[in-house]
């Protein structure tokens, strides 16, 4: 036989040939820059903002948008661009790690029930579509205020809260892949469950799995910001730009804009930034 | 909007029960409308049933000592416990679950922790302040979502449907209250064109009420906008590159009956269930807009509640969002059983 | 006279991950008024791109590049929109693969039929008269209640009679049918391609047959031509190129094909080397030249025009001696001694299975009783909802069967489920799956899925292990190389190859090969064919070998149950059950398989559609539809499996001699290679 009989050009790795995929979407890449560019505010924004973000100056309360402060000051004479920079700390570790813990419950709950179904399936879907007939952000409320608000609780209620929906979608994922002869084939060499389920389905529901983390993530940000305008997500001093938005809102009747628009562009920036990397990656990986 | 995510309406299909048998499969589905109709209700009672044991743990056994939290750690112990007694909050929980839910279901919700009067008015109240809003915002993005997500698809790849498709992705992306803001900003504050409260006047006519709401009800339009018209344009792909459109194509059917008798009804069957779905999201993203908006809906006063750790306001405003969530994907399911024959008539083969 | 299809050097490329991928090249042939033209060729060879490049409804990335097409005298490529639209109202339809997903689903059969109406300009109630009328000569019975219906509704026959009559309400003056029967069961496509036949006549339209399968062509063609890698290789009359094929690449594909009496104990099957060229690979050059043993350096470096042997094509530098092409795989068979075991290895005892759900009972396999000996194949037969996966499945202890039957493998009972079984036992009984890519996991390297099947199976680890892989994949012919690629990297024969690796890693006593070469090419099947027959004769292990293809059957079965609705109809020795005399139901499969010579012969015809399982006919499940039926009793009275001579079993009330006068069969006078009863009359 000759040597061609392996096809070439996919001999790359599968990682490989997503990351290149992702090169080539333009849609990843400028999501990718928004991103990337709130992570590094974030990270070392405060050596260059020209104001302590913290630091009160009660004279200049107020001010409009001016050389000195590019977008104006606070009610409390803070400057809003120095705060705008680095707004991003709080949220962009809070939305991760709440990600994070739903992406691995969810994982480990939708392929126990996927793969086992029967009664565990059947009450523990149940019970799941109940929590999903919320909206996440009024059950994490519920949760939140009966347990008191902390950034522990923010991150642990909107993680376990929205494991059910990644759990749903690997859970789909698991009952198409369990009807593929190649588990019924693990199955006539004894493996056991837990490697049916780990080593040979897993890595085949990746790529749904990393598709709904990453929407996931997005969605983390979208609760956290809405949370924190209401008040029980990110708590002050921090410059957190949803808090700023909640603390400043009540006085757009009066004309000072800027203590408010700055923020909702930056919380809208990241939102988009998050949500074009999710529409790149599912891209890249229906390709 | 608060709606994190459910796309998965359409996944859980209740298409019949089918089991495998060799590669052939079985259909034993419904052996009629009835039935199935029948069977979704009892499934929407036992959700709203695992939903109020929730809300019940989140509101009364999660928060431990709710007379200490009402009260503040200062109070004497013993004030405490006679406030907890008078609540009825010292007996067990399945007592208290009990009494709770067979007295909701009469319509007595309890009474406000902080306004120490019966919940039911206020929710009902604020329950039909928010169908207003909720029912502005809907007329108004059905259509227009549906006709983007038809239009991005017919020129699907192309510079319309990038436009679209990628404004449709930053609308429905966007936290409420940031586009509340912005919009409140350029419509209310510098173009002056929208009142920026959505309170109208005492007795204020349709018209009036009307105008009060078309602000509000745009940050609830431009997240729904993008899930609608996301959905009708993947259904509108897949039916376009069908085998069926193919065969009404090579008919020499005429390009706009192809579209109209052939593909528009089987793209837009799923898309009817998802819109029946995010209404019931809707209702629950009034929180925010209803909040910045200074609106009394039930969004607003859950609001309030959680403020003021009102736990029966709380948990009466929850349920009652679930409800309405429940019977709107009720709604959907049956009126997709109705339009899709497979699901109608499901076990004739 | 006008053509009713002209390709005139047709060329289509698709554009995929940045270039143009050529995947019809230089394609010409012309089909005349009222004539049958039939494309043949294995996948990705672009005939149906050719079907869709014809109406113009290739994908969206599709373009013609060069050539011209023209339909009953106008240019296809050409034609403005609404030209384009009422060429495809009048002069030329289209029928495809898999009906269910031609039909709306939403609309009912009858509105989809009468809008063809519409479109000429007849009113309402006269278009839906006429469609009743078009479905009248389709040959089903019932219009009015056919009209009623929604696709989803109707069986497959049913659905492609509907998109037959669709395609011929216009009175085209072309119609093109694209593997119009593949996926149906055999008596099904039997009754399609007769209508087929019977409505050519009627309509007088000209044909494009495009098919994968040389005989079905056969039977329906009155010109072939045959399609590789894109180009024509070979065009000509129907009878002369099958009987005298003039192309290297004909002469191969037909010596793949088990014929009517090669059996596996006699003689190998011949192969082609290598794999297909993927779609839109650059050639230079013959494009079959890789795999002919008899190209030279001429043919590697220049592409044969297409020469004109008066009256037919030949795309070969030396088509004079194609005929000669020598074999790939010598014809000898490696014969070691057959050890006979005093016991069978396999032995199962009235097994049932029946799915249950709240308002059906499925009996999926009923009664089921039989012995397989040591190094014997069973041929499993039958149509879908014959209870074939789920006999394997019952075999495999993947599914529970009823309480009451039992399976016992060297003499000893077998637990039902796998869970409950020794490693002992699982071991010993392996299966090979019918879709490669379903059967290996797509995440793993083959080093992994068949090292990993060594470790639990075999108990290796280490060294041995490595040395065992090494044996193991050189006795399937495989090589090193193709250890660390993924199964997506490898043509279908190679992934079956690793699944087959796989089934033996434990070395079975018995393995079930569950349709291992369906979703293969022909050129490929013979590999397998051998393959399997190799391993069975070294290693003396038995085969269950589930099929549709009575032709593979018969090659490589020693021993056959021909099985209906989940019931034994026939259970006999390969030789006994094709020769007869048949069980009604056998009679009618094996008539209904078109033979490659393409001769005409009397059909036993099956009346109506293939009951449902969960609700099947009372009495002898097959009286529905048979045609030999007694009377009375076949309604009321099942028959039982009766050994009707030795080693001989029919459920049937029709005495075996009866039988064979019936089938004109002479009774002991069976051999071997008894050739199939040519003439099937009705008494």
């Amino acid at each position: 036989m000759s040597a061609a009989d392996i096809t070439p050009g996919r001999e790359r790795g599968r990682l490989a040939e997503l990351l290149a995929a992702l090169g080539r979407s333009r849609t990843f890449l400028a999501g990718a820059v928004i991103l990337l560019f709130w992570i590094f505010c974030a990270l070392f924004g405060e050596f260059f903002t020209p104001y302590d973000p913290l630091a009160d100056d009660i004279i200049n309360s107020l001010m409009p948008p001016s050389a000195e402060h590019w977008f104006g000051t606070d009610q409390l004479g803070r400057d809003v661009f120095s705060r705008v920079i680095v707004g991003a700390r709080d949220i962009l570790t809070v939305a991760p790690l709440a990600t994070l813990i739903a992406t691995i419950f969810g994982t480990a709950l939708g392929l126990v029930t996927g793969y086992f179904r029967g009664i565990v399936d059947d009450v523990v879907s149940r019970v799941l579509e109940a929590f999903m007939a919320m909206p996440v952000v009024i059950i994490a409320l519920l949760a939140i205020v009966a347990l008191g608000t902390s950034t522990f609780t923010v991150v642990s209620v909107i993680g376990l809260s929205f494991s059910p929906i990644i759990a749903r979608t690997v859970r789909s994922a698991v009952l198409s892949e369990r009807e593929l002869d190649y588990v019924a084939a693990a199955r006539l060499r004894r493996e056991n469950a837990l490697h049916i389920m780990f080593v040979e389905i897993l890595p085949n529901v990746l790529p749904p799995i990393l598709v709904e983390a990453t929407v996931r993530l997005g969605y983390a940000i979208f609760a956290v910001a809405t949370l924190s305008f209401m008040g029980f997500g990110i708590q002050p001093p921090s410059p957190d730009w949803g808090l700023s938005v909640s603390a400043n809102y009540g006085m757009i009747g009066g004309g000072f804009w800027w203590t408010v628009l700055f923020d909702a562009l930056a919380i809208a920036s990241l939102v988009i930034g998050v949500n074009l990397v999710a529409d790149g990656v599912q891209g890249a990986l229906d390709d | 909007m608060l709606d994190f995510g459910d796309k998965g309406a359409l996944w859980n299909r209740p298409a019949g029960r089918s089991f495998d048998f060799g590669w052939q499969v079985f259909r034993t589905g419904e052996s009629s409308i009835a039935a199935f109709i029948l069977r979704r209700v009892a499934l929407s009672l036992v959700t709203l049933v695992l939903l109020s044991l929730m809300v019940f743990f989140g509101g009364q056994v999660l928060p431990g000592n709710v007379g200490r939290a009402i009260l503040g750690p200062f109070a004497e112990e013993s004030a405490v416990q006679a406030l907890n007694h008078s609540l009825g909050l010292d007996r067990p929980y399945l007592v208290q679950y009990w009494d709770w839910i067979s007295n909701f279901v009469q319509g007595d919700m309890g009474t406000s922790y902080v306004f120490r009067s019966p919940v039911a008015p206020f929710v009902l109240d604020a329950l039909v302040n928010s169908l207003k809003l909720a029912a502005v915002a809907f007329i108004i993005v059905v259509p227009i979502g549906i006709l983007g997500g038809v239009v991005a698809a017919l020129n699907v790849n192309r510079p319309l449907d990038r436009i679209i498709s990628l404004s449709g992705l930053t609308a429905t992306v966007l936290p409420e209250f940031v586009t509340g803001i912005v919009l409140i900003l350029i419509f209310g504050i510098w173009l002056k064109w929208l009142p920026i409260a959505a309170a109208w006047p005492e007795g204020a006519g349709f018209w009036v009420q009307l105008y009060h709401l078309i602000l509000p009800s745009m940050p609830l339009f431009l997240v729904l906008f993008g899930y609608i018209a996301r959905m009708a344009r993947a259904g509108m792909i897949e039916a376009l590159e069908s085998d069926y459109t193919r065969t009404a194509v090579l008919k020499g059917l005429p390009w706009h009956t192809v579209i109209r008798r052939h593909v528009l009804r089987n793209a837009l069957t799923p898309t009817i269930t998802v819109i029946a779905t995010q209404a019931g999201y809707l209702i629950g993203g009034l929180v925010v807009v209803e909040t910045l908006f200074r609106y009394q809906g039930i969004g607003s006063l859950i609001f309030t509640a959680a403020r003021g750790k009102d736990f029966p306001v709380l948990e009466a405003g929850i349920l009652i969002i679930g409800i309405v969530f429940a019977t709107a994907t009720l709604i959907a399911d049956i009126t997709y059983s109705l339009l899709n024959p497979r699901i109608r008539l499901g076990a004739e083969r | 006279m006008t053509d009713a299809l002209v390709l005139d050097h047709l060329d289509v490329a698709y554009h995929a991950r940045g270039r143009d991928r050529a995947v019809l090249r230089d394609v010409s042939f012309r089909i005349g008024e009222g004539e049958a033209y039939g494309l043949v060729g294995e996948s990705g060879c672009g005939k149906s791109t050719a079907a869709l490049a014809a109406v113009r409804y290739l994908p969206r990335n599709g373009s013609v590049t060069g050539g011209r097409i023209a339909i009953a005298g106008e240019d296809v490529t050409t034609l403005g929109r609404d030209a384009l639209r009422r060429l495809r109202a009048r002069t030329v339809s289209m029928v495809y693969q898999d009906p269910g997903k031609a039909l709306n689903p939403t609309l009912r059969v009858g509105r989809q039929i009468a809008e063809i109406f519409e479109l000429a300009g007849a009113s309402a109630g006269d278009a839906r008269a006429r469609a009743s009328g078009m479905l009248k000569r389709v040959r089903i019975s019932d219009p009015a209640r056919v009209m009623q219906r929604y696709a989803h509704e109707l069986s497959g026959g049913m659905q492609q009679r509907v998109a037959i009559a669709m395609a011929l309400a216009k009175d085209p003056a072309l119609l093109i049918l694209d593997e119009p029967t593949t996926g149906l069961d055999a008596t099904v496509e039997a009754e399609v391609l007769d209508l087929i036949a019977e409505l050519r006549r009627e309509f007088r339209t000209s044909i494009l047959f495009i098919s994968h399968n040389l005989a079905v062509v056969a039977k329906m063609c009155d010109r072939v031509g045959v399609l590789y890698a894109g180009m024509l290789v070979e065009e000509g009359p129907t009878q002369a190129l099958f009987r005298d094929p003039r192309h290297p690449y004909t002469v191969a594909l037909l010596r793949c094909l088990p014929r009517a009496g090669e059996h596996k104990g006699q003689n190998r099957l011949d192969t082609i080397p290598g794999s297909l060229p993927l779609p839109g690979a650059i050639i230079t050059g013959c494009p079959f030249a890789e795999r002919c043993a008899l190209a030279d350096d001429c043919c590697r470096r220049e592409l044969p025009a297409l020469i004109d042997l008066a009256g037919r094509f030949s795309r070969c530098h030396y088509h004079t001696r194609a005929g000669e092409l020598p074999r790939q795989t010598p014809a000898e068979v490696r014969s070691l001694a057959h050890r006979t075991a005093p016991e069978p290895v396999l032995r199962i005892d009235n097994l049932n299975k029946t799915f249950r759900s709240r308002d059906h009972n499925l009996r999926a396999v009923a009664d089921l009783s039989l012995t397989i000996e040591v190094g014997e194949t069973l041929g499993l037969v039958g149509e879908s909802g014959s209870g074939k996966t789920t006999f394997a499945k019952l075999l495999l202890g993947l599914l529970p069967p009823d309480a009451g039957g039992s399976i016992s493998f060297d003499a000893r009972t077998l637990p039902p489920l796998l869970d409950e079984r020794t490693d002992e036992e699982v071991k010993a009984m392996q299966i090979v799956f019918q879709n490669p890519d379903s059967a290996l996991n797509r995440a793993h390297s083959i080093r992994h899925v068949i090292g990993r099947a060594l470790k639990q199976l075999a108990g290796l680890s280490g060294e041995a292990l490595k040395a065992r892989l090494r044996d193991l994949i050189r006795s399937v012919k495989l090589s090193e190389r193709h250890l660390s690629a993924k199964p997506r990297q490898l043509s279908g024969g190679l992934k079956q190859r690793v699944a087959i690796a796989r089934a033996f890693a434990g070395e079975p006593r018995l393995v079930v090969c569950d349709e291992p070469t369906s979703a293969l090419d022909v050129s490929v099947q013979a590999a397998i064919l051998n393959l399997l027959a190799d391993l069975q004769a070294e290693k003396q292990v038995s085969y269950v070998f589930i099929s549709h293809d009575l032709g593979v059957v018969r090659y490589l079965a020693d021993k056959i149950a021909v099985l209906y609705l989940g019931r034994i109809m026939e259970l006999g020795s390969s030789g006994r059950v094709f020769s007869g005399p048949h069980h009604p139901y056998t009679e009618a499969l094996l008539s209904a398989v078109p033979k490659l010579d393409g001769a005409s012969r009397a059909r036993i015809k099956l009346e109506g559609e293939i009951p449902s399982a969960s609700n099947p006919p009372s009495g002898c499940v097959f009286h529905t539809r048979c045609p030999r039926k007694l009377g009375p009793i076949c309604e009321t009275q099942e028959p039982p499996l009766a050994e009707a001579e030795p080693g001989h079993a029919l459920r049937c009330h029709i005495p075996l001699a009866n039988l064979a006068k019936l089938q004109g069969i002479s009774m002991h006078q069976h051999s071997e290679t008894v050739v199939l009863p040519t003439r099937h009359g009705r008494p």
